[in-house]
């Protein structure tokens, strides 16, 4: 699905991505842990495309397809979607309006989606505008479902959600990584192991508190520190681990 | 301020004679009209006023609870309306209120009866035909008591035309507990020069709410509407929409006094330039408390152009409550990268955040005119990048 080689990457003069090698494949989760300021999100804005990262060394494959200076609407028009920690306000922009051009011309079924993570009511609402933490998760994956990614980058799926949107929060989170392969009365176990392997969704998931990890299957992690990958795991393992000691053991272990 | 020289223009002679049936009218002119919200139809309107140069040519009213007559008529009926006609505004301001003043072409006069709530607008035209034709006219808006009315007024201008000049003097008067929409919607050329002078006052408990509209190019444009609210818990609120291509200059703005306690005002302005010069100004005084007003003008430079934003506050009394919010600026890249993350290309992202700003979903008009505002504004559109 996804392979990222050597990659370097610089905001301003300053380089946050220090060779970063990475590779997800077909319908895999991958968990990116690390502490603040340590290039997380600049890897998710960089995989993405947007203007402020400059890439200086390295190349990012999606799908078999070098994206390494694509424009951010071809990598969406690929398959690749990001769930936005703090999207901006469009004023005049009714949410309605834009789920249905995550479509990309597909039909959209708007209300039907917006049932299914409590947004009937916001849209007629303009974009983002005066939306809590959790209604903003919860737009960002509507739009996802309207966009049906094959890569989902997620930034902090918890981050601002209270406890009861974190539940309908991460199965929304499951359902879109798993497709139609949620279990489903009327499907057997083989036959969604089936519709899985057509699907091919996989996802790249930032979190701090791990909360999101009690509803999907996370397959591998990793800590993100300083701008280069390390300690890959389980990641309830280093999820257990960082709980315990924080990240110092990637301090010595980058040494 | 001697800006424009009325001498070019021609004012007399210009009299076309009643037209009772307006399907009669030029197809082009027509079109021109639709464009400004005018159907000549009449459909889904309680009335209609149509001026073309210096006279009025059709005017119905189609419901009951309304009256609608031409200006000069009536003055004649009603005495010369004391108490109203050059109440509002004054005769004296400048050239342009002196020359409605000594010539007066028409304009329309309309009145609501004391409860009447009219459901569907009513809907006027002041139409400029002729080459190099000035128009003056003058309009008088009263909503009685306890009634209520929406207005739709269409300015416009025949295709082609080489050269016009519109002075128009409007006052409103809306009575207690009475509310009045009025929704303008110009539809000029690039020859045009605009000059209106408007002025109105709210009693106990009213509502103004002012919509304007402008999107096509413009000569020169100068409007300024005050409107006091002289009574308690009156309100009035200034939504305008305009765009200034290349060549169109516009100084616009609204001003709203509070000059009684519980009064609210709200002066909300969306400016493009795309090659023209638009002063948006916005003045909002509070001589009353409590009272409250927000200003709010954020304006687009857009291919060129110049928008100089003057939002004024002025409070002369402890406790009132006045804000303003003003931008001037380019589309937030933050913006079309999010929407391009959904796919869209960047011109794409541009012209939805674009309409976005243009939305007049806030101004309620009836859908069919909705359409032919988006129409505009997708047409409007290339010009801007």
């Amino acid at each position: 699905m996804l392979i990222i080689e050597d990659l370097h990457v610089t905001i301003g003069e300053r380089e946050v991505l220090k060779g970063i090698n990475l590779e997800i494949a077909d319908n895999e989760t991958f968990i990116l842990f690390g502490p603040n300021g340590s290039g997380k999100t600049t890897l998710l804005m960089t995989l993405m495309g947007f203007g402020n990262y400059e890439i200086t060394k390295g190349r990012i494959l999606f799908r078999e397809k070098d994206i390494t200076h694509a424009a951010i609407y071809d990598r969406a028009r690929l398959g690749i979607g990001m769930s936005f920690q703090r999207p901006p306000t469009i004023h005049g922009l009714k949410t309605r309006h834009l789920v249905s051009m995550c479509g990309q011309g597909r039909e959209v079924p708007v209300e039907e989606l917006a049932k299914r993570v409590n947004m009937e009511t916001f849209l007629d609402r303009d974009i983002n505008s005066g939306f809590s933490g959790g209604e903003i998760k919860r737009s960002e994956l509507l739009q996802l479902m309207a966009q049906q990614p094959h890569l989902l980058l997620f930034d902090e799926p918890e981050s601002g959600v209270d406890l009861e949107n974190m539940k309908l929060i991460g199965n929304t989170v499951r359902e879109l990584l798993t497709g139609a392969a949620s279990p489903q009365p009327d499907k057997s176990m083989k036959e969604l192991k089936e519709l899985k392997a057509r699907r091919r969704t996989s996802g790249l998931i930032i979190t701090h508190t791990g909360y999101i990890l009690e509803y999907i299957n996370a397959d591998r992690g990793q800590v993100l520190y300083d701008g280069h990958l390390c300690c890959e795991a389980n990641p309830r393992d280093i999820l257990d681990h960082i709980s315990k000691y924080g990240y110092q053991e990637c301090v010595r272990c980058l040494k | 301020m001697k800006d424009i020289n009325l001498d070019a223009f021609s004012f007399s002679g210009m009299n076309r004679g009643e037209i009772p049936d307006l399907n009669s009218l030029d197809a082009a002119d027509k079109t021109e009209m639709l464009m400004s919200g005018v159907d000549v139809s009449g459909k889904g309107r309680s009335g209609t006023y149509l001026q073309i140069d210096h006279g009025k040519v059709h005017c119905r009213a189609s419901q009951p609870g309304v009256e609608i007559l031409d200006i000069k008529e009536a003055l004649a009926k009603y005495d010369g309306l004391p108490g109203y006609f050059w109440t509002q505004v004054d005769r004296d301001k400048d050239e342009y209120t002196r020359a409605a003043a000594e010539n007066l072409h028409g304009g329309y006069f309309i009145r609501t009866e004391k409860g009447a709530r009219i459901a569907d607008p009513v809907q006027s035209c002041l139409f400029l035909k002729s080459d190099m034709v000035g128009q003056n006219v003058h309009n008088v808006v009263i909503v009685e008591e306890d009634s209520e009315l929406h207005i739709i007024t269409g300015c416009s201008v025949a295709h082609g035309s080489k050269g016009a000049a519109h002075l128009g003097i409007s006052e409103f008067f809306v009575k207690k507990n009475a509310k009045l929409t009025f929704t303008m919607i110009h539809n000029w050329a690039e020859t045009t020069v605009v000059r209106p002078r408007t002025g109105g006052i709210v009693e106990e408990g009213g509502v103004f709410l002012n919509n304007y509209v402008l999107l096509k190019p413009v000569h020169d444009l100068q409007s300024y509407p005050a409107i006091t609210l002289a009574g308690r818990g009156a309100v009035a609120r200034f939504n305008s929409v305009i765009v200034a291509p290349k060549g169109s200059k516009v100084d616009s703005g609204s001003k709203i006094l509070l000059n009684a306690p519980d009064t609210r005002g709200e002066i909300i302005s969306r400016t493009i330039a795309s090659g023209g010069t638009i002063i948006a100004r916005g003045y909002i005084g509070g001589h009353s408390v409590p009272a409250r007003g927000h200003l709010e003008c954020k304006g687009l430079i857009l291919g060129g152009g110049v928008i100089h934003a003057i939002p004024e506050l002025l409070g002369a009394r402890d406790g009132v409550e006045l804000s303003h919010e003003a931008a001037v600026g380019k589309i937030a890249q933050e913006e079309i990268e999010y929407l391009m993350a959904r796919g869209m290309d960047e011109e794409e992202a541009t012209s939805t955040i674009v309409r976005g700003f243009l939305n007049v979903d806030i101004m309620g008009l009836p859908a069919e005119l909705k359409e032919v505002i988006d129409r505009t504004i997708q047409e409007t559109e290339k010009d801007m990048f």
